[in-house]
């Protein structure tokens, strides 16, 4: 087995280079690569685009890249939870590219998968559609949407092996193994990292042929953006 | 006029035994309050999971269990966890057989504008685009009007849209309707108090009325 395992995240992040194309698993706060970021956030960087299904919060997350002017350009699905997003939205700092969450999870995929193109119902009629061909299929109106892939992708798993293969645990599995396999080069964090052969192969999601480096996670927060508990 | 409460109550009256269900953000999440415990649902949360249990107790918390509002949930026996792309697969190929969502308009040919407001921030779409254009029935949780009075039923939506030809049914504070295929909003029922009159005064799109219109009666 190929050993993929880095010492830390400092190592693992150590060539992210300005302008380029990164990717973050995580839905909200839920499964994000915090060391991965918290590491980027050490480095001298800027003009970077970011492919993530949201973009943090103000003081977590992808919102801390954000605050250090990192970042030129954001491509998600829904960015409604970071009060400083919206200032450099709205002053012309930043751009963003909003993108239906299931054609977003579906051109990473894509983009994983080598298929450059495909056709989704989603957005068509819309303003997402402007620009875009517009197909009928079997009498439905379709839309063409590209695949999309990044220099860096960054994911979170809760176990992961030497040799790159991880398990996800529940909800925090999201975008994770897609951008796994989108990315030039993988970066994974795992709370828990094993020497390869430890994890039972029947249950790997994503195989370690998508990840170049792993490391072994340290301090994880795993902020909770919307506390809800039942009355009893 | 119906509470958030009994707009969601009201809704769950559709639900069927047997269906996978998406449960949009605000008043649709509520829905699940009142789906009858003898009917076996399954509630799909777009984030990755079919099985939405109760939100938890303090004990139960656990950050890697969320549903697509961000709120900490819990899951139900027999539940699955899967990828977004798993996800919306299983959206746009139709195996979520019912979604139910808010709108800020609606027109009478079924078109929905629920994302963005201009001159607002644009927050994002989310997983509604993907929603409305793959479920079969999409039932929509809405305020009859804004609260300057104007309505949110109308011929055509002013705001951008999020999905053509989609909404198939409308639970507003004031009524029942369903959106007919040929367009138009059909009148079922209308809230405790409301009078046809009224829901005639505020609905802008074509409303059709045929018969005596039932109130609608709340234990």
């Amino acid at each position: 087995m190929i050993n993929k395992t880095v010492a830390n995240a400092a190592e693992a992040v150590k060539d992210v280079f300005s302008d380029a194309v990164l990717m973050f698993g995580g839905f909200g706060l839920s499964g994000l690569p915090e060391n991965s970021i918290a590491a980027l956030l050490e480095k001298d960087l800027n003009g970077l685009t970011c492919i993530s299904n949201n973009a943090g919060v103000d003081d977590f997350g992808i919102g801390l890249m954000l605050k250090k002017r990192m970042v030129k350009k954001m491509i998600s699905s829904y960015v409604g939870e970071n009060a400083e997003f919206e200032r450099q939205l709205l002053s012309g700092e930043l751009e963003v590219e909003l993108i239906p969450q299931g054609t977003l999870a579906e051109r990473v995929r894509a983009g994983g998968a080598g298929i450059p193109a495909f056709f989704t119902p989603a957005g068509v009629g819309t303003e997402v559609a402007e620009g875009k061909e517009i197909r009928e299929f079997d009498g439905k109106l379709y839309l063409m949407e590209r695949w999309l892939r990044a220099d860096f992708s960054f994911v979170k798993a809760w176990k992961g092996d030497t040799s790159g293969n991880l398990i996800f645990k529940g909800t925090a599995r999201n975008f994770n193994p897609m951008m796994a396999a989108a990315g030039k080069i993988t970066i994974a964090e795992v709370e828990e990292l094993v020497p390869a052969g430890e994890l039972d192969p029947n249950q790997i999601h994503t195989p370690g042929i998508y990840v170049q480096r792993i490391f072994q996670g340290v301090n994880y927060e795993k902020r909770i953006e919307q506390r809800t508990i039942r009355k009893s | 006029m119906l509470s958030k409460d009994q707009i969601a109550q009201r809704i769950a009256r559709e639900v069927k035994g047997g269906q996978y269900i998406n449960l949009g953000i605000g008043i649709p999440t509520l829905v699940a309050n009142y789906i009858p415990e003898n009917l076996e649902v399954v509630l799909q949360s777009e984030n990755g999971l079919l099985g939405i249990g109760p939100f938890p107790t303090e004990a139960e918390i656990d950050p890697d269990l969320i549903n697509a509002g961000k709120q900490t949930i819990t899951m139900v026996k027999g539940s699955a966890l899967f990828s977004s792309a798993e996800s919306f697969a299983m959206i746009r190929g139709g195996h979520v057989q019912l979604t139910i969502l808010g709108a800020m308009e609606v027109s009478e040919n079924g078109d929905i504008a629920n994302w963005k407001i201009p001159g607002k921030m644009v927050k994002g779409m989310g997983g509604a685009m993907d929603l409305v254009a793959s479920a079969d029935n999409i039932i929509v949780a809405m305020q009859h009007c804004s609260k300057d009075g104007k309505s949110k039923l109308l011929k055509e939506c002013s705001l951008p849209i999020t999905g053509i030809r989609c909404v198939k049914k409308i639970v507003s504070d004031l009524a029942v309707l369903d959106v007919l295929p040929e367009g138009g909003f059909k009148l079922l029922e209308r809230a405790p108090g409301i009078s046809v009159e009224e829901i005639i005064a505020k609905t802008e799109g074509k409303l059709i009325i045929e018969g005596e219109i039932p109130e609608m009666k709340f234990d």
